[in-house]
């Protein structure tokens, strides 16, 4: 088979435009107090992403603080699980994004942003969390900096996550809880963007997803995107060649947007997102937005949205508090409406079946959100032919989520 | 019948005469849809020159918990547009006070709109304020609203840039919504000295009337940003707050004599 040699595609990806645009969506839908603080950020993201000072603070912090390159780990035992009785079957490779410091992928974006708002002048940081693994992964990097850190989380998510609210306390961060709504990620960053509003001169808002108003679905992927640049690497150096497929979850799509963005050129590669379909897509209870959302405007970008028929954001529901949202990123949507990208969901059941036996098989406890992937490998291997080689990523550990799912399995921890 | 006055031929009316207008908002639908078409009429009756009606969204980034509150409350109630929409419709007729709608642009995208545009303005709504639709992403509503006779009020901030404030004051409709603070709604106990500042930037580029809004929530802070040059206060949080406490007649009372007391403050 040929395979397209190794370059790096990241700098020839023309989207979003100069409006933030990917097709319909993206932009920014946001009070005119925010529009020359996104247009500051914008411009200082320009200077700095070519800046040799930035550049090499950046991949030694990187390398020495973060633990990059995480390694492309072959799944012996999931292969074999998978494996047709011919012995054909995907090859599984796993991007261990959950060995990064933290555990989870969200490190790059949150060390990334947190040295360009240095460079800003900015000195207070403010972000939102849903698992907690952004809000964690910032108030590292401010503890590493010395900054103020606020962390905006939802109660519900305060109580799901609690090892990770403990975390963030102990990183000498504020984790403010969020009452309203269902008290989960959506209201969490409602309140960070109104803490923004109020605060922007002084203030730098670490978004830690690819959504948002332009350029942070641009700059958060961009800052991810070394999650497929090592891909694309460690797979020429692992088999001589591109992988098949690509697999990651989507909440906001960040962890996906980062393993894809290296490879949506690659028209050869496939892209497979996996939402939370929650209790189930017919209940009406799940975050599956890509599948079942129609396009509006959420948190300043216009996107698939979740929302009722007077264009009311309904609420989203999953066992997984980092995908429990009713938006997705912007990327995202054009990636399905363009089918470059392909989108599915998976139930907190399956999710947590496959989590359990991803522990068994790899001694990998991957977190709920990561499971959704995995759990997708059900339904997509015996639809295979031959045996592809799959790259998961495997985007987050789950230590942070032992108490949930020692409840849903009835256990008592 | 609804008034036949435009939201920019009322302001423009009191700033020929050197008047400060009042611009009452309140919540549709909180505590009830009855309460809000009766709060409709006796702000009328109290001094209001124009009424912001706000509609109630799930997700109101530009506000503070008092609005947020008043909002939850009323989606909580099942209030749709349609419902307040009713509302106008049958007190438009009773006012001549034109009404001008508060809402985010998710609810207006949805309908689409050309389609929403036409919804409102057969309900005998005047104006139009998207505290999320920035002048960037405003183009298309600004054009099609200014074909069916809507005004489309654009916001200025206090992070505007001077090249913003012109754009900005050049495209807004009726009037320029000038922001007092960086923030969200809400009541503040003083008014930020920069407002003084920027009215007068302001009105170097433009002669359209300038409404001051978002943290007055006494008469005193409505004459002082008159007396800074204003051409209109906006009170949001601190009616919305006394709407909803006690029985909706001790509300009603309660924001009739609080809209009275501004009025006379800046008239």
């Amino acid at each position: 088979m040929t395979k397209t040699p190794i370059k790096t595609n990241s700098n020839t990806t023309q989207l979003p435009d100069n409006l933030g645009r990917f097709g319909p969506y993206g932009g920014k839908y946001v009070p005119e107090t925010l529009m020359p603080a996104l247009a500051e950020l914008e411009t200082a993201y320009a200077k700095y992403r070519a800046d040799a000072d930035f550049q090499q603070e950046l991949q030694g912090l990187l390398k020495d603080y973060v633990g990059r390159p995480s390694p492309l780990y072959f799944a012996e035992r999931l292969t074999q699980h998978y494996a047709r009785p011919d012995g054909t079957g995907a090859q599984i490779y796993l991007k261990r994004e959950d060995l990064n410091h933290t555990g989870a992928h969200k490190i790059n974006n949150a060390l990334a942003q947190t040295l360009l708002a240095i460079r800003m002048g900015k000195k207070r940081i403010i972000a939102e969390t849903g698992a907690g693994q952004h809000g964690v992964a910032t108030a590292t990097v401010c503890a590493r900096f010395g900054l103020e850190c606020i962390i905006y989380m939802g109660v519900q998510d305060m109580e799901r996550q609690k090892l990770n609210v403990f975390r963030m306390e102990l990183l000498n961060a504020t984790v403010q809880p969020v009452t309203a709504g269902t008290g989960t990620l959506k209201d969490a960053t409602s309140e960070a963007i109104r803490d923004w509003v109020t605060n922007v001169e002084t203030t730098h808002y670490i978004l830690g997803s690819v959504a948002g108003p332009h350029p942070y679905p641009m700059i958060v992927r961009d800052f991810h995107a070394v999650i497929g640049q090592e891909t694309r690497r460690q797979c020429q150096e692992k088999f001589g060649a591109s992988p098949d497929i690509l697999m990651a979850c989507v909440g906001g799509g960040s962890n996906a947007i980062g393993l894809f963005h290296e490879f949506i050129p690659e028209s050869s590669v496939r892209l497979i997102g996996v939402e939370a379909a929650g209790e189930s897509i017919v209940s009406g209870k799940h975050a599956a937005t890509l599948t079942e959302g129609r396009p509006g405007v959420l948190h300043g970008a216009m996107s698939y949205l979740l929302q009722d028929t007077e264009g009311q954001v309904v609420e989203a529901h999953s066992i997984s508090a980092g995908l429990d949202y009713p938006g997705v990123g912007p990327e995202h949507s054009y990636l399905k409406d363009t089918g470059r990208a392909e989108y599915y969901s998976v139930t907190d059941q399956e999710a947590v079946e496959v989590l359990c036996k991803l522990s068994e098989l790899e001694g990998i406890i991957p977190a709920l959100e990561t499971a959704h992937a995995f759990a997708y490998l059900d339904k997509l291997c015996p639809q295979l032919e031959g045996s592809p080689r799959i790259v998961v990523n495997c985007s987050g550990r789950g230590d942070k989520d032992v108490q949930t799912i020692a409840k849903y399995l009835g256990d008592k921890i | 019948m609804f008034t036949m006055t435009s939201v920019g031929d009322r302001l423009n009316q009191l700033k020929s005469h050197n008047q400060c207008a009042l611009i009452p908002f309140i919540t549709a639908g909180d505590p009830d849809l009855e309460t809000t078409g009766k709060a409709l009429q006796v702000l009328a009756e109290n001094g209001a020159d124009v009424i912001e009606l706000g509609v109630p969204y799930s997700d109101p980034l530009a506000d503070g918990p008092t609005i947020q509150a008043a909002a939850t409350r009323a989606l909580e109630k099942g209030v749709k547009l349609e419902d307040v929409l009713n509302i106008v419709r049958e007190t438009s007729s009773k006012i001549d006070v034109p009404i001008i709608l508060f809402t985010y642009y998710n609810p207006i995208y949805y309908r689409g709109l050309e389609a929403f545009l036409q919804q409102i303005k057969s309900a005998g709504v005047k104006g139009l304020i998207v505290p999320d639709l920035p002048l960037e992403e405003a183009e298309i509503l600004l054009e099609t609203a200014q074909k069916m006779g809507i005004e489309v009020t654009l916001l200025v901030a206090p992070t505007s840039s001077q090249e913003r404030i012109e754009a900005i004051a050049a495209k807004s409709q009726g009037f320029i919504y000038l922001v007092s603070v960086t923030g969200v709604t809400g009541m503040r106990t003083q008014m930020g000295t920069r407002v003084k500042d920027l009215l007068l930037d302001l009105r170097k580029v433009t002669d359209k009337p300038i409404g001051v809004g978002f943290g007055i929530s006494s008469p005193e802070q409505a004459k002082q940003v008159k007396d800074w040059g204003a051409d209109a206060a906006i009170v949001g949080s601190a009616l919305v707050k006394r709407l909803s406490q006690g029985s909706p007649e001790e509300g009603l009372q309660a924001i009739g004599e609080f809209c009275k007391s501004l009025k006379e403050a800046i008239a």
